[in-house]
């Protein structure tokens, strides 16, 4: 059957560059493989070149996947599902982006277009490790390929295919009305197309500029965790053991850098347009992310000693390894819908748990047998390390890192382990403090190892060395911490005392970080930027500590309901924390005054504004916030809130929508006024006066109806407001058999509801006025005052150009050290 | 023994340790048979609103107190009372997860998790989403 109006073209070239990645992608595979297998031969430059060009090739059809695919959101080409489902006409251009990435297909080829970018750069510049490092990427990508394959294999789903059209995902099966006779057996209607006017739109808490950056930055970070395994594989299989840490250092760097960014680029917004409170709230998709990058954190530390001592090249394959690992057992984990019940995000089943355990078996098992096989021919050296030398607390630290992320993938994994062992453990009561009340202490141990650790020189630091250099940053630390502690406060004690203290002392060794890299960049490097890579990432490091804990120990809500009225709000909100406003009536909420002045609607949507103005008679000051929020979208009942926030220097304060009043049940109170009028006169209300211009009679009736006298009037009333605003209402009211019946009409704008309740063809009306405050406009907020806050991003931006110089420092070495040998 | 081989088992020790003490402290999904039998126990009630007793709830009286039977797979039923705002979806929804104590005969439920028919809506009710992983909006047209 041909159906009108589908634009074919798009999907047919589409699903070509589907199969044809995925061919490329195995080939590539096979041919580095064998150029691999027998280095240094004609034969392997030949096998050398095809695995360059079917990879090359690879890489095109990613590109052109990904344009087609955006090519149809753009165009609004519903009889695609993917546009279908996840855009809408009504989307602003710079959403589509966001579309293109809400769902699994479009991330897991984000995913691939990041490994095929970096794939490129490896075969530009891995040099002789270019064959086996690009056998385990293309193995990657020819992996992640199956993924949006949409293939049956005897009844398993392999892969999940963007280009599927709506009519064939099964979304229109049970629909009638676009069948032919009404019967969802018969085929779809022709013109089917013509009924579908718009997509599903975009989740509307994803339609944030957030959510245009942070997946494609994550989703790099996610790939450059395949280099360092690469190499690492490089190595145990060509048996160079050692040398691939050379050019994986420069990587690692990277991916730590970028990876972090990208994590946190999420928290940010979450913290910015999400109503969670807060930025981190130790959700499994977050942890997801988290774990594998602190054992790439790891990995690199243990990488960093093993180039400068010979130490810890096992623990570096190791955590290497795992980090890619990790980073395929957390697609598991977030993707397969396993954890249900434990995480506040969403999940959709896509029914390919097997493929994604595949997924990450087929990289696992291969990899850690081939570790463990050759651990013993991995060189260490017999010698042991000095307690006073870098290495030796270096790898401490790496350990208490790589630990800490093992701790909260076990938490984490609950759901898998109940799965595993038909156990029925739930997440604590309190969750964060669960995660929280451990990893403070490891924060605490790394604050002091990141301060001290660069004052300690690698195989041995001699005591007069190390404490000539420590003294003067420990004593501005130990001045920062003292004015810390008479000038600052720590208000979280709803932990108990220990818990307090512990967050102070974490504190005041998070400035020691600080301060003790700031000096090292000075007293280590002599102020050459160019080495001070690892003392700003650390100082960057140490402002990420001071950020969180300032900020999450003494967050604040200062939406405290002051004047006693109460408002529906949702699960788990405090009527005691959220503050009602009524419209133009002023009310203090800390030092602030706030006014609810009015609100507005987006075009488009159901998204209203509501713009709230923050008087401070001490500091001068006058703002207005703007939090809006998705008034029963959908057909949901309910709010969806984004959050308006003011930055200062050192503190936010932030707030979201909590209520709003429910249209549907307004109860009334106010009775009708009578008023009678002669036709011209003027009448006042509180807000305005109305006038009766005409009074329109029909009498010629049915009389079995209306009786012998039996009359209907119209009166058109024109209201005018002090605002300037006129409105047309009209009046209209019967007299049935002796009975008069009125009709009301509302003004809603104007908290109106007019009645004709008499009138008389002389020229006399009797009209009822109610003004009711049922139709009274209200909000109710929340607000938050967040200390601090930009500690932390300031901290994560320094960290990522702190790992990003070293990075170029290290590559600019590496090109040195070539040029020598 | 290298002294760094006693740190990595002090610290494995240590890790060690710190998940047994976590594990103490996880809940656990039970039904009402299973809440019943340990009093005093914070656990994760599963169990859907049984409609053939009445709900107490008066907003004017006590806006923060609910009293409502809820009912197991296994047709057990016992009292829940939430000390709280009645969650506008309880009705509608067609599982519950009760968060609480089983005490002096009654649930006495710290928090309650409604599970509505849509997927989305259950999401709305939390406000919460996360990309890539989005619920589907989809009700059949």
């Amino acid at each position: 059957m041909k159906y009108i109006g589908e634009n074919l073209l798009p999907g047919q070239l589409g699903h070509f560059f589907v199969i044809l990645s995925l061919v490329s992608a195995g080939l590539s595979t096979i041919s580095y493989f064998f150029a691999a297998r027998q280095p240094e031969s004609q034969e392997s430059k030949e096998w050398k070149k095809l695995g360059r060009i079917s990879f090359v090739i690879q890489a095109l059809s990613v590109t052109a996947i990904f344009s087609l695919l955006f090519f149809i959101i753009q165009n609004h080409l519903f009889e695609y599902h993917y546009a279908w489902k996840h855009s809408s006409r009504s989307l602003e251009f710079k959403y589509l982006l966001a579309c293109f990435w809400e769902g699994q297909e479009g991330s897991f080829l984000l995913w691939n277009l990041c490994q095929a970018i970096l794939g490129l750069v490896l075969i530009r510049k891995a040099g002789s490790w270019e064959s086996p490092v690009m056998t385990t990427v293309s193995f990657a990508q020819f992996a992640l390929s199956t993924m949006v394959m949409g293939l049956y294999i005897a009844g398993w789903r392999m892969g999940s295919h963007p280009f599927i059209l709506l009519r064939d995902s099964g979304v229109l099966d049970n629909a009638p009305a676009l069948h032919i006779n009404f019967d969802i057996s018969q085929p779809l209607l022709p013109d089917y197309l013509s009924s579908i006017k718009d997509g599903n739109d975009l989740n509307p808490l994803l339609q944030n500029y957030w959510m245009v950056i942070h997946p494609p930055v994550l989703f790099m970070g996610f790939a450059s965790t395949l280099v360092p395994f690469a190499y690492a594989i490089a190595g145990l299989w060509t048996k160079k053991y050692g040398h691939w840490t050379t050019p994986a250092l420069p990587w690692s760097l990277f991916s730590t850098a970028v990876f972090g960014v990208g994590i946190m680029m999420g928290g940010m917004w979450a913290y910015e347009s999400l109503s969670f409170g807060g930025y981190w709230a130790w959700d499994p998709v977050e942890n997801a992310s988290l774990v594998p990058w602190m054992t790439g954190v790891a990995g690199l530390h243990t990488l960093l000693i093993y180039r400068a001592t010979g130490h810890s090249l096992r623990a570096t394959y190791l955590f290497f390894m795992l980090t890619f690992l990790f980073i395929l057992y957390s697609t598991f984990l977030t993707r397969s819908g396993i954890l249900g019940e434990t995480s506040v995000h969403a999940f959709t089943e896509l029914g390919m748990n097997w493929q994604l355990l595949v997924f990450l078996l087929v990289f696992a098992l291969p990899s850690l047998f081939f570790f463990f096989r050759s651990f013993n021919k991995i060189p260490t050296i017999q010698q042991e390390e000095e307690i006073n030398s870098r290495e030796f607390w270096m790898f401490i630290g790496s350990l208490v890192i790589f630990l800490s992320a093992l701790v909260i993938s076990s938490q984490t994994s609950l759901p898998v382990f109940n799965k595993i062992f038909g156990t029925t453990l739930a997440p604590p009561a309190d969750v964060e403090f669960s995660y929280n009340s451990i990893q403070l202490y490891v924060a605490l141990i790394l604050a002091v190892l990141t301060a001290i650790s660069h004052y300690l020189k690698y195989q041995s630091t001699s005591r007069s060395y190390f404490w000539k250099k420590m003294l003067t940053p420990a004593l501005i630390s130990a001045v920062a911490g003292a004015l810390f502690l008479i000038f600052g406060e720590v208000n979280y004690q709803k932990k108990g005392a220990v818990f307090h203290y512990s967050i102070t002392l974490t504190i005041l060794f998070s400035f020691y970080t600080v301060i003790a890299n700031a000096s090292y960049i000075w007293v280590g490097v002599k102020g050459k930027i160019r080495k001070a890579g690892g003392p700003i990432a650390h100082v960057g490091f140490g402002m990420v500590l001071t950020g969180i804990l300032l900020s999450s120990a003494n967050k604040e809500i200062i939406s405290t309901n002051i004047n006693g009225i109460p408002a529906p709000l949702g699960e788990g909100e405090n009527p005691q924390e959220n503050l009602t406003l009524v419209q133009g009536l002023p009310v203090t909420m800390g030092n602030y005054t706030l006014t609810y002045l009015k609100d507005s609607a987006h075009p488009k949507k159901p998204l209203w504004f509501y713009k709230i103005q923050f008087k401070n008679q001490k500091e001068k000051e006058d703002f207005i916030l703007t939090p809006n929020a998705f008034v029963n979208y959908k057909g949901n009942q309910g709010l969806m809130a984004n959050p308006d926030a003011r930055h200062y220097w050192d503190h936010d304060v932030f707030t979201y929508i909590t209520s709003i009043p429910d249209p549907e049940n307004q109860k009334d109170t106010a009775v009708f006024k009578s008023y009678l009028q002669q036709q011209g006169d003027t009448l006042f209300y509180s807000n305005g006066f109305m006038t009766i211009d005409s009074i329109q009679i029909r009498d010629n009736l049915p009389k079995e109806l209306f009786g012998e006298e039996g009359k209907l009037f119209e009166v058109p009333i024109r209201v005018r407001s002090k605002t300037g605003t006129s409105y047309l209402v009209t009046g209209r009211a019967a007299f049935v058999k002796g009975q008069w019946i009125s009709l009301s009409d509302t003004l809603v704008s104007e908290g109106l509801i007019l009645q004709l309740q008499e009138a008389s063809p002389k020229g006399t009306v009797r009209l009822g006025i109610k003004e009711s405050d049922a139709l009274l406009k209200y909000v109710t907020l929340k607000a938050y005052r967040y200390p601090f806050v930009k500690v932390l991003w300031y901290g994560v931006w320094l960290t990522a150009i702190g790992l990003l110089l070293s990075m170029v420092n290290r590559i600019r070495k590496n090109r040195t050290v070539t040029i020598i040998s | 023994m290298k002294k760094i081989h006693l740190a990595l088992l002090v610290l494995i020790a240590i890790s060690i340790g710190v998940l047994i003490s976590f594990t103490n402290t996880t809940s656990t999904y039970d039904t009402i048979g299973t809440a019943m039998s340990k009093p005093g126990k914070y656990v994760h009630l599963m169990a859907k609103l049984d409609k053939s007793v009445p709900l107490q709830y008066d907003a004017i009286k006590n806006p923060n107190y609910l009293r409502f039977t809820a009912v197991d797979s296994l047709g057990l039923t016992v009292a829940v009372i939430y000390n709280n705002a009645k969650p506008e979806n309880l009705e509608m929804s067609e599982r519950l997860v009760l968060k609480g104590r089983y005490m002096d005969g009654a649930f006495q439920c710290e928090e309650i998790q409604t599970k509505c028919p849509s997927k989305y809506k259950e999401e709305e009710a939390k406000g919460l989403k996360h990309p890539g992983n989005p619920p589907d909006p989809r009700t059949a047209p």
